[in-house]
């Protein structure tokens, strides 16, 4: 069985839904306390993926996902290198996102906890909006095989405006093809507010490392495992919901590789 | 942050500002600086630590900079810092990042600088000020302020308060100095209870005795007496609202009107518990602060339900005065509309998202009458387990606190609810106003769910209003308990006992929990990061026994506690006011008058609040707030389906007319009722298993005609409920919302009652939504219309009340409401409305842009239609009990044998046109209405305003 580590700290709080999400798409996952990997009660090596969920980890303050970022760099570094160096995977949702970048997991272009390159900033609306975007997706990564060239998510978060520090940045991104998802509009088009909901940068929302087993991505797939969590499941004949995809393809992954 | 911020301060006329910095800032004092603040402020951190903390956790390497510097307060333009003794809920979490880094045993504080491009004038920045700080939490750093206090301890010396040989007025004054908040015969009640002890009371008694008698908790205007046009009600209370309950007595109620939330059973494992609380005088004053209270309350009376229960869903409505308002017709000491509108919102919003809690039904609505007192519902929807659901309270148990720590926050908040706002508010209640600490709570509920799964919680209860007193107090009021006060972990020293005990400190839960199990629960406690403490045990002496250090500081028999209290016998009278319509035009240009009406605040759409909630989070959300191809069009009642691999689901909706009480508090509430069970039907809800709570909101009870109204809503909340066989399961009253403005005028809101509605279905894809599906379809109006514009949108827009107010027929309704659920749960129904604000016109036009299908409808064929000689009229009454229904020509014949007895009728086709067109009265074209047109003015109106 796949095992699953869904990491909890202090304002997680999308963790019960990503759980549910991982078990539908057959893997054995469980909430873990950050405290409990530093206290050594479990280990992360026992499990095959690691999750970050969304949520307001700390609450946020400070800047989002930074006091995580913080305790992951201190106390899990070693753990969290060898982890992927056994070809394991990282997925960081929404909150779990804005910790893999400010921990310097994403993009990592050399190695990881690199010095941050990219940031996630406050919307250009400057508030906390939930609505549901288009994105085009880019089968690089390992999470995004199979899925809809254009799918639907939502995004429901008020920091999730990527910058990258300069056109280099950008242009690497570009270059090792670490882009997974952008927002379109519906036609596919490039997006404006608001289908760009927060005014990304290249229209960024989410990225993988250069081996495409890292995923950050502001969209949350685990709110998307079942049709009636579509807007309009009332009224449009829907395809197999983008989020289980996503979820698939990771547990599959790790059954097939490792 | 920078660029909002600019624009709201253009909004205000301030212009040419230049570049607008805004600078985080962090104070950090070492652990050997001493407390005098300033110069010591950096002593035992190296500037090499510090800059890398700087470095590391505050600031964003690719798009912020910062700057470290010895110097304390006073360097730029602004500079906002929170009051001594206000929470700073990011403080906590900062203190884990540095203990992360190695730093320890630190002190922190946070504030916020702004630097304006040029300097301002003194007006300018009076006016910048009012909307970059809040005098009640905050104030302006100034060079040299000391940033760090060291409370002075506290050394114990007993208080007695001298009741002995007073008279009633010398009583009256007492209470009167100490916030006490009793009427001159509860002194004397107390003065009797103390004289018959041969003693006076302590300050904590005392303390107690107005906590647990005060109107917010012992709700003594519904539970005492009234004479109302010579009837004497005894128990208005038990007389009306209880009553329906008790009659009904359905076997799905699992527990009403006994616990911190009404409970109704959702499938064979578990339970639905739905609670609605009111946080208004806290949110006159502070908005954000009062709001994340507010929501915080109710999410921990979720929690403290039963044995605890987990919050699935919050719900939140809001009346404020128009945010248009004129600045000069802005009350001293009232704050604008629109500021008091954006922090209410950014209240619920930041603690209602960091809890993980979707928000996803509420309302808000408009009107001159809540200037000076708006009002903010917040509810909480949990799933408990059905054997969770009953507390258990016997003598052995231990009584632990759980949670944040305990200071001088809200001291008096309880009373403060029972008085009157008045200018003076701001100043001297400021210690009842707390800014919330959402992470803290989130830690809390996280603990307590595992903690009752384990079976370590017997009852479990929060720390609301009244803090400790109300929360001990009331669940060991059989068996009695003792308290050890200084047992209490503390955030600061200095606090006596008595504040100890009253403290309205947030965060906290009170657990009883059997001997065996405390050391595992306070393990368990420790495990998440969450403090907890035993501070006394259920004696069985039926006294409330508390000590402090040794001393005794209080021993009251409960049974005196808990029933001595003094109703006043209140007058009350009511007389129809002598209402007048206004005078309309006929013949308008109707397509005109409805975009105009698309734009009324109450009608416009209110995506700019909902769309800043997650609606989502927990992944439960079958209906959302929003539908249509550009998720936009307006939903009745949001869906949630909470147990994983289950369809089972809920219906939330919610009504409330306050305008219509202008004219008659019993068909506002018979109004609200209705609305809220039929937006609850119009998405298919079913009737017959759905329940409800009531929020009175109301001037103070001291006014006979306000009573009266109270007294008049109450008996239409019997007559509908029991008519509509849909009883109350919980309910709260918030008496007093009025102001006091500076010329002594006094302002009562208009009478408000909420109406919340939870309704339980097997299977939640048997929804509908508002958006027409597509054209070729049947429109169908159910329910009569008939001529009752007073109270409505139309009269308004025409700056009048008008007077026939719309009546409901609760018998018909019941039939209408089960015909109209049963259709949508039989699949026959593609879409679904229900008929309120701007009438039959609003909801066609909602039903067609928000499904981007246009209709062709006929106003002649509307059943009542002969009643009207306007088509104005007809178009625009609020006739309860309507609905709109799309209904497949294929499916006609099976929706119709389901109205067999109702009145309804075909009014018309959904076409593949871009506009709703309607014909008049006498046939001819009255409304060409284009779909994207409406759809751009209903959106944009109330964001424009913001």
């Amino acid at each position: 069985m796949v095992r699953v580590c869904v990491l909890f700290a202090a304002g997680t709080n999308c963790d019960r839904e990503t759980v549910c999400a991982f078990k539908q798409a057959g893997a054995a996952a469980e909430k873990v306390h950050i405290n409990q990997l530093k206290t050594r009660e479990r280990f992360l090596s026992d499990y095959q993926i690691l999750v970050i969920p969304g949520g307001f980890s700390y609450g946020d303050y400070i800047s989002s996902g930074k006091i995580l970022a913080n305790e992951l760099t201190h106390n899990l570094k070693q753990d969290l290198v060898r982890f992927h160096a056994n070809g394991k995977l990282v997925l960081g949702i929404c909150n779990g996102f804005q910790v893999l970048i400010k921990a310097g997991l994403l993009p990592a272009f050399d190695w990881l906890f690199e010095t941050q390159t990219v940031t996630l900033d406050t919307n250009d609306s400057g508030r906390f909006e939930d609505r549901w975007v288009h994105l085009r997706t880019n089968p690089s990564c390992i999470f995004t095989r199979g899925l809809d060239e254009i799918c639907e998510l939502p995004v429901a978060h008020a920091e999730g405006k990527f910058i990258p520090k300069d056109q280099k940045i950008l242009n690497r991104l570009k270059e090792h093809n670490q882009i997974v998802f952008r927002y379109v509009t519906g036609d596919g088009e490039p997006a404006d507010y608001p289908d760009n909901p927060n005014g990304s940068v290249d229209r960024i929302a989410g990225i993988c490392d250069p081996s495409g087993r890292i995923l950050g991505m502001m969209p949350h797939p685990e709110r998307f495992v079942r049709t009636q969590q579509h807007p309009r499941w009332h009224r449009e004949r829907l395809t197999k919901p983008a989020g289980i995809v996503i979820f698939e393809n990771a547990v599959n992954y790790i059954k097939e590789n490792l | 942050m920078a660029k909002v911020l600019h624009r709201d301060l253009q909004a205000l006329g301030l212009r040419n500002l230049g570049e607008l910095k805004v600078v985080r800032l962090y104070f950090i004092l070492g652990r050997s600086g001493d407390s005098r603040g300033r110069h010591s402020a950096l002593k035992g951190l190296t500037s090499d630590v510090v800059s890398k903390v700087a470095r590391e956790i505050f600031c964003d390497p690719v798009s912020e900079s910062y700057q470290v510097s010895e110097d304390e307060a006073g360097g730029f333009d602004i500079e906002v810092l929170y009051n001594p003794g206000v929470m700073d809920p990011s403080v906590s979490s900062i203190l884990r990042a540095l203990d992360d880094m190695g730093v320890s045993g630190c002190r922190v504080r946070t504030g916020r600088g702004y630097r304006f491009g040029r300097k301002l004038s003194i007006g300018e920045k009076r006016l910048v000020q009012g909307i970059l700080m809040n005098p009640v939490i905050e104030h302006l750093g100034k060079s040299g302020e000391q940033i760090f206090f060291s409370p002075k301890g506290y050394r114990f010396r007993q208080k007695i308060i001298r009741l002995k040989g007073k008279s009633p007025e010398e009583l009256a004054r007492l209470s009167k100095e100490r916030l006490l908040a009793l009427s001159s015969e509860e002194m004397v009640a107390l003065q009797g209870y103390y004289d018959s002890l041969g003693r006076d009371p302590t300050d904590v008694e005392l303390e107690t005795f107005a906590q647990t008698w005060s109107e917010h908790c012992q709700h003594k205007t519904f539970r005492g007496e009234i004479d109302f046009l010579g009837r004497r009600i005894r128990n208005l209370l038990k007389s009306t609202i209880f009553r329906v309950t008790k009659e009904l007595n359905p076997d799905w109620c699992l527990s009403v009107f006994s616990d911190n939330s009404g409970v109704i059973a959702f499938d064979d494992e578990y339970g639905i518990s739905f609670k609605v609380e009111t946080h208004n005088h806290p949110s006159a004053l502070e908005p954000y602060g009062g709001a994340t209270t507010g929501i915080g309350g109710v999410i921990r009376d979720c929690l403290g339900t039963g044995q605890g229960a987990r919050p699935i869903l919050n719900t939140d409505v809001f009346c404020f005065a128009p945010v248009s308002t004129r600045r000069k017709n802005i009350p001293e000491g009232v704050i604008h509309p629109r500021q008091v509108m954006r922090g209410v919102v950014a209240g619920v919003r930041d603690y209602g998202n960091r809890m993980g809690i979707p928000t996803a039904n509420g309302a808000v609505y408009f009107d001159e009458g809540f200037l000076g007192n708006p009002l903010v519902f917040c509810g909480t929807l949990g799933l408990i387990p059905r054997k969770r659901v009953r507390k258990w309270v016997r003598k052995g148990q231990v009584i632990v606190l759980l949670g944040g720590r305990t200071g001088r926050d809200g001291i008096h908040g309880v009373t403060f609810a029972s008085l009157e706002l008045d200018k003076k508010s701001q100043e001297f209640s400021s210690g009842a106003v707390q800014i919330g600490n959402p992470i803290e709570e989130k830690k809390l509920t996280d603990l307590v769910l595992v903690a009752r799964d384990l079976g370590f919680i017997s009852a479990i209860t929060d720390c609301g209003g009244g803090g400790l007193s109300s929360a001990v107090g009331e669940l060991a009021s059989g068996p009695g308990c003792e308290v050890q006060l200084e047992k209490v972990p503390l955030k600061y020293e200095g606090l006596s006992p008595a504040e100890i005990w009253i403290s309205e400190a947030q965060e906290r839960m009170v657990v009883f929990t059997e001997q065996s199990k405390v050391k595992k629960l306070l393990k368990l406690a420790q495990d998440n990061d969450v403090e907890a403490t035993a501070i006394g045990q259920v004696t069985g002496s039926h006294r409330l026994v508390l000590k402090y250090r040794g001393h005794q500081v209080a021993d009251i028999d409960m049974k005196f506690l808990h029933k001595g209290w003094r109703g006043k016998r209140k007058v009350a009278r009511w007389v129809k006011p002598e209402g007048a319509d206004p005078f309309v035009r006929p013949r308008q240009e109707l397509t005109t008058v409805l975009l105009r009406l698309l734009q009324a605040p109450n009608i416009a759409s209110k995506e700019w609040v909902v769309r800043q909630y997650d609606h989502e989070v927990q992944g439960t959300s079958t209906v959302k707030p929003f539908c249509g191809p550009n998720n936009c069009g307006p939903t009745d009642a949001c869906v949630v389906t909470p147990v994983p691999g289950s369809h089972r689901s809920c219906v939330v909706s919610c009504g409330l007319q306050p305008r219509y009480g202008l004219l008659d508090p019993y068909w506002m509430a018979a109004s609200a009722i209705d609305e809220a069970l039929r937006n609850c039907t119009a998405v298919g809800g079913d009737i017959e298993r759905t329940a409800i709570l009531d929020n009175f909101c109301w001037g103070s009870p001291e006014r006979p005609d306000k009573l009266g109204g109270l007294v008049r809503a109450a008996s239409a909340c019997y007559d509908i409920a029991k008519a509509y066989k849909v009883p109350f399961i919980s309910g709260k009253d918030s008496l007093y919302n009025e102001f006091r403005t500076g010329s002594g005028d006094s302002l009562p809101i208009p009478s408000t009652l909420l109406i919340s509605a939870v309704s339980v279905i097997p299977d939640g894809r048997l929804t509908t939504t508002a958006d027409f599906k597509g054209p070729g379809s049947l429109v169908y109006l159910i329910g009569e219309t008939f001529e009752e514009l007073g109270g409505s949108e139309y009269f308004r827009i025409h700056q009048g009340l008008g007077r026939d107010v719309p009546k409901v027929d609760a018998y018909r309704g019941r039939r209408i409401m089960k015909a109209v659920g049963n259709a949508i749960r039989e699949g026959i129904v593609r879409a679904c409305h229900d008929v309120s604000e701007g009438g039959l016109g609003i909801a066609l036009a909602e039903m067609a842009f928000g499904g981007g299908v246009g209709a062709h409808v006929w106003l002649k064929k509307v059943p009542g239609a002969q009643r009207f000689r306007r088509d104005d009229f007809l178009l625009f009454s609020e006739s309860n009990t309507r609905f709109l229904c799309e209904v497949s020509p294929r499916r006609h014949q099976a929706f119709e044998a389901l109205f067999r007895n109702i009145h309804r009728a075909v009014i018309g086709r959904t076409t593949g046109e871009p506009d709703l067109v309607i014909s008049g009265l006498r046939g001819e074209e009255v409304v060409r209405l284009n779909l994207s047109k409406a759809e751009a003015v209903w959106r944009s109106a109330l964001t424009r305003r913001l």
